[in-house]
């Protein structure tokens, strides 16, 4: 089978399984303020090391000025709590202008 | 309440379209990202697994660091239990839905009637919403070729910026483990494989102590 829908079904699969946690364990079983700490805590730093390394790098290089530009414009706007739709847009569209400017 | 729901859905839109049109321009399949949104339906997931496909990563790595994304959906649908219903097939079916979108919705109410309706209004709404626009942006990204050239590659970091801000706001402990394995990810990104690096940035994590755990 193509390896790439085996990834697609395997991250399904255990998503789901996790999703499962909360109407199985229902009632049962509490999670450990600590752990529940940590889980979110580790989500945090995954979410924050790809944004940073998505922003910064293509490949194993430098993307170049537009697009970290355009990720700072989207992350200010976030800051001052526009809203979600807004702050995607704004991001696509001053990378996509700073690239029409000819910055790479 | 819909109309909260509503707006919500929109902005999903607005990444949902942008999630389908950058897989497709990164050379996927259409049928890949329309698939992984029905199956997986976890926009975050989904972005950084696409990423790391399209990276060249490999499809091991790629699927890892959707799961370690999504360890927080279990603590999330623990949150939520309660909303979805009693009987079986309402939470078999459910759990599928549990998302950060509709934790929130539900963890904003406490009155179980309101939790119910807000869970299943958002869970359904949000799906609807995630799959039409991903499909919608995969078709147009196999249309338009290049979408650097609109700037669509910025949209998935400034996506999860906006995801991960409130956490950020929230606690000191977490800004500085998040800052240190961030600092890793970005230097270790030349000589590492591509997924690699972001797995490497859990090592921030320890600057987590339970004492130093400052809110």
């Amino acid at each position: 089978m193509n390896a790439q829908l085996v990834a697609v079904l395997a991250l399904a699969v255990g998503t789901y399984a996790f999703r499962l946690a909360g109407p199985v364990l229902q009632g049962r079983v509490e999670l450990p303020d600590r752990i529940r700490e940590l889980l979110g805590a580790g989500a945090t730093v995954l979410l924050v090391a790809l944004l940073a390394t998505g922003a910064l790098t293509a490949g194993h290089e430098f993307a170049g000025w537009a697009r970290p530009a355009g990720v700072v414009v989207g992350g200010v706007l976030a800051w001052r709590r526009a809203p979600f739709a807004v702050v995607v847009v704004a991001a696509a569209a001053v990378t996509g202008l700073l690239r029409l400017a000819g910055l790479p | 309440m819909v109309r909260d729901v509503a707006l919500v859905c929109l902005a999903d839109a607005v990444v949902g379209v942008s999630f389908g049109a950058v897989a497709v321009a990164g050379g996927l399949p259409v049928w890949l990202p329309v698939l992984m949104s029905l199956v997986v339906f976890a926009g975050s997931a989904q972005f950084s697994a696409v990423g790391i496909l399209v990276a060249g990563g490999g499809p091991v790595a790629a699927a890892a660091t959707g799961l370690l994304l999504n360890t927080r959906t279990a603590a999330f649908s623990l949150a939520v239990a309660d909303a979805l219903g009693r009987s079986w097939p309402a939470r078999l079916v459910g759990a599928h839905l549990v998302t950060d979108e509709t934790a929130a919705f539900v963890l904003a109410r406490t009155d179980p009637e309101q939790r119910r309706t807000a869970f299943w209004v958002a869970g359904v709404g949000l799906f609807a919403a995630w799959n039409v626009s991903v499909l919608g942006g995969a078709l147009a990204g196999a249309a338009l070729g290049d979408t650097d050239r609109f700037g669509l590659d910025a949209a998935f970091p400034a996506v999860l910026l906006a995801l991960v801000l409130p956490a950020l706001r929230e606690s000191r402990g977490v800004r500085r483990a998040a800052a240190a394995g961030g600092a890793v990810a970005v230097a270790a990104t030349p000589f590492l494989p591509s997924g690699a690096p972001v797995l490497l940035a859990l090592a921030g994590l320890s600057l987590l102590s339970s004492r130093r755990w400052s809110r």
